[in-house]
């Protein structure tokens, strides 16, 4: 399933003038993402830079039913939304169907909100969870996550003179969704936005929870110039350094094929954020980034059972 | 303006009183007898919960296990899993999942509730406010327990005293029987249209939780009428969407923030309003305190909850003796029923305030910084001392409270308090 561009709807679920900054990755993907709406939708929204910047009193960019509370709670929030709907539509009997999309950075995901993401996936809520991946913390000032690469300096991992930026890996998101035997999960970048948007719709589609991990690459934080957001977004999938894949029913589907993987150097070089690691005194860490590349790759292209 | 004041007797009546109830004719039935349309029902505290929660048409349940509140999931999930209420049910993983899962449930326009207790209470603290601020009508059961560390799961009130704060209508019941009738009227204060605040009703850990007691039920069709299903204006709608709990900077939060005050210093009102209808169908007065022997009296206590049955049994004895004591019980903690409070210690000499949690630190427990904070307003002249009883389940007993009144007499006669604060019942 691949919806055609037609398809999607014309209307701008975000409306612009929000005050994300120019060249902002997560605004792309929640814009995209609401693209892919079939019908009636809510959004609930963790803490975080597009919560932040697209709701300032009294303004509000949010032309759908759109809530926040707190940082940690979107997938509990969603939970509770959908038990609303549930029970009134018991009553009421109403047929008038509304999606529910909870969306939270990599912090409100792969951190503190994992404990409500699990609650919720477990107990099988119809929802859609996407996590907007910018590596770090930035609505706070960048810093680090657990959805941080190894090597990036952040406030919080710092490229210091002896600990050379982030120690550690990004943690496998989608590996710990699938273990809750969801029906579907997937990952997508908003340099291919036909994928993610059908990916989006896939989601929407399905009867009970699921989960897009989008890479929305943020300038800021990244150190790098706002005219290359899309460029950072593409080269991250084509230098294999973020596969594309999605898994339905537990089974990985390797999505964009990467037969000749563009040198992972001319990514990391636009980015401030790993400027430290082409210090020769680091170059273990370098080699190490590049290590901890091929061998995810590999082990997605083993669990999508792709040969290399 | 009048002020709506409870008045219990002390002298007792034998039988509970039921005055509108045209047939008070009794026939044993089950077990259980049934009063013309009130049927008596052995409840423990939270059993009351959730049969008021049943009864009430509760759309969605979000909650997480905790003693002494575990009972009350339990009960919902026995309803819910034999049909006899079609609620929703959200097993949730944590209190903060419990209580977000309700603020999402509360802006579908659901009807909603939830209970906890102690570190469950305390793991929800940034959500109270949140629930607050999003004018999300919901009903809490606090089952009220100690805070670790160390760990104790008996009852005192640091958790909810703990959150006082927190924006939350906070109500206090003294037994089952108020536990249900509580219940019930909660959810039509706090979904009132001018109203839209989360009520917390307070009782306390396996005192009440886990007592059997005769409670009074009302009729289904009878709870029906009295709380028809909610409506609001504000809720997630497609055809007219609303951006709930946006960012609000300099130039907003404070005005938003006053507005909540206002409503709920509106509460009193919309409580008392409530608490006349509720009286017509079920013959239990309510209000904001309730005062025993006040007329006349020189000195008395306040305080909350289960203690108040202990202090009016030790009143009764000592007004036999002609002791001029008095009780006051505050049903309503926040907002602070200021004006009924000083409506009834107009005349009195010395008062006890009662606090079940410590404020570490501070001058007094918090109940008695309200009321000491009041009294530099309009009676100065009162002589009033605190006591801090109970932490961690330790009982008071009635000889402590006749003490404590002594005291009071005492002080009342020579107007000098030596100790503004006691700790009745610990070994020092
Ligand atoms: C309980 C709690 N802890 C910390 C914060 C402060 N805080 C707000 S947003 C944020 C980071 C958000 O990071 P992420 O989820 O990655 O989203 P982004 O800012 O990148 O959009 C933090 C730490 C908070 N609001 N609540």
């Amino acid at each position: 399933m691949v919806i055609s561009l037609k398809e999607l709807t014309t209307k701008e679920l975000l409306a612009p003038g929000h005050r994300l900054c120019a060249g902002c990755g997560p605004s792309i993907a929640t814009r995209m993402a609401l693209k892919a709406a079939r019908g009636p939708l809510v959004v609930t929204n963790a803490t975080g830079c597009v919560e932040v910047s697209t709701t300032i009193f009294p303004y509000t960019a949010w032309r759908i039913p759109w809530i926040h509370s707190l940082f940690e709670n979107a997938a509990a929030t969603a939970a509770g939304i959908e038990a609303g709907f549930k029970a009134l539509g018991k009553r009421k009997n109403t047929k008038n169907h509304i999606d529910i999309i909870a969306l939270g950075g990599d912090g409100g995901t792969f951190d503190i909100g994992i404990q409500a993401l699990s609650g919720a996936l477990e107990r099988g809520h119809d929802f859609v969870y996407i996590c907007y991946d910018n590596e770090a913390y930035m609505n706070t000032g960048i810093q680090r996550s657990g959805a941080t690469p190894r090597g990036a300096s952040t406030t919080t991992s710092p490229a210091g003179e002896i600990i050379p930026g982030k120690r550690g890996l990004k943690k496998d998101f989608i590996g710990i969704c699938v273990a809750h035997q969801i029906e579907y999960a997937a990952t997508a970048s908003i340099g291919f936005p036909n994928d993610y948007i059908t990916k989006v719709r896939k989601a929407l589609e399905v009867n009970g929870p699921a989960v897009i991990h989008v890479l929305a690459p943020c300038p800021l934080g990244w150190r790098a110039d706002p005219i290359n957001t899309v460029k950072l977004a593409k080269l991250a999938v084509q230098t294999t350094v973020f596969p594309i894949y999605e898994v339905e029913d537990g089974k990985y589907k390797l999505n964009i094929r990467i037969k000749k993987p563009i040198e992972v150097e001319e990514y990391l070089k636009l980015q401030g954020r790993f400027r430290h690691i082409f210090n020769p005194k680091f170059r273990d860490v370098l080699e190490a980034i590049k290590q901890d590349i091929t061998t995810n790759w590999e082990r997605i292209l083993r669990l999508c059972n792709v040969n290399p | 303006m009048t002020l709506h004041i409870v008045k219990k007797e002390y002298i007792r009546s034998e039988t509970p009183s039921l005055s509108h109830v045209k047939d008070s004719s009794t026939r044993v039935q089950n077990g259980s007898v049934t009063m013309k349309n009130q049927e008596v029902v052995g409840f423990n505290g939270d059993e009351a919960v959730a049969y008021a929660v049943k009864q009430s048409d509760v759309n969605v349940i979000a909650a997480y296990p905790i003693t002494p509140q575990t009972i009350i999931v339990e009960r919902l999930s026995e309803y819910v899993a034999d049909g006899d209420i079609d609620s929703e049910f959200v097993c949730v993983e944590s209190e903060h999942s419990a209580l977000s899962a309700c603020i999402g449930a509360s802006l579908t326009g659901a009807r909603v509730f939830t209970a906890t207790a102690s570190q469950g209470l305390a793991l929800m603290h940034e959500v109270l406010y949140a629930t607050s601020g999003l004018r999300c009508p919901i009903v809490m059961a606090v089952v009220n327990r100690a805070l670790s560390a160390p760990i104790n799961i008996h009852n005192d009130r640091s958790d909810m005293m703990g959150s006082r704060d927190c924006g939350w209508v906070q109500i206090y019941a003294e037994n089952s029987q108020e536990v249900y009738d509580w219940i019930i009227q909660a959810f039509r204060i706090s979904e009132h249209q001018n109203i839209q605040l989360p009520i917390a009703v307070n009782l306390d850990g396996f005192v009440i939780s886990h007592s059997m007691e005769n409670v009074y039920v009302l009729p289904n069709k009878d709870v029906k009428k009295f709380l028809p299903p909610r409506k609001t204006r504000y809720k997630i709608d497609p055809t007219h969407p609303i951006s709930f709990g946006g960012l609000f900077l300099q130039d907003y939060y404070y005005e938003l923030k006053r507005q909540q005050e206002e409503a709920l210093r509106q509460t009193s009102k919309i409580l008392d309003q409530v608490g006349k209808e509720y009286y017509k169908i079920s013959g239990r007065e309510y209000g904001s305190l309730e005062v025993c022997g006040m007329e006349d009296a020189d000195v008395a206590i306040l305080c909350m909850g289960s203690t108040a049955g202990t202090v009016r049994s030790v009143l009764r004895k000592l007004r036999a003796d002609g002791k001029k004591v008095g009780l006051i019980k505050l049903w309503l903690y926040r907002p602070f029923p200021i004006d009924e409070l000083f409506s009834v210690i107009e005349n009195l000499k010395a008062l006890v305030v009662m606090d079940m949690a410590l404020s570490f630190g501070a001058p007094f427990g918090a109940l008695c910084s309200d009321v000491a904070s009041i009294l530099q307003i309009k009676k100065k002249d009162l002589k009033i001392f605190n006591v801090i009883y109970g932490l961690g389940g330790r009982d008071i007993t009635p000889s402590e409270i006749e003490d404590i009144f002594n005291d009071a007499l005492e002080i009342a006669k020579t107007g000098i308090v030596k100790d503004y604060v006691k700790f009745v019942g610990v070994r020092e």
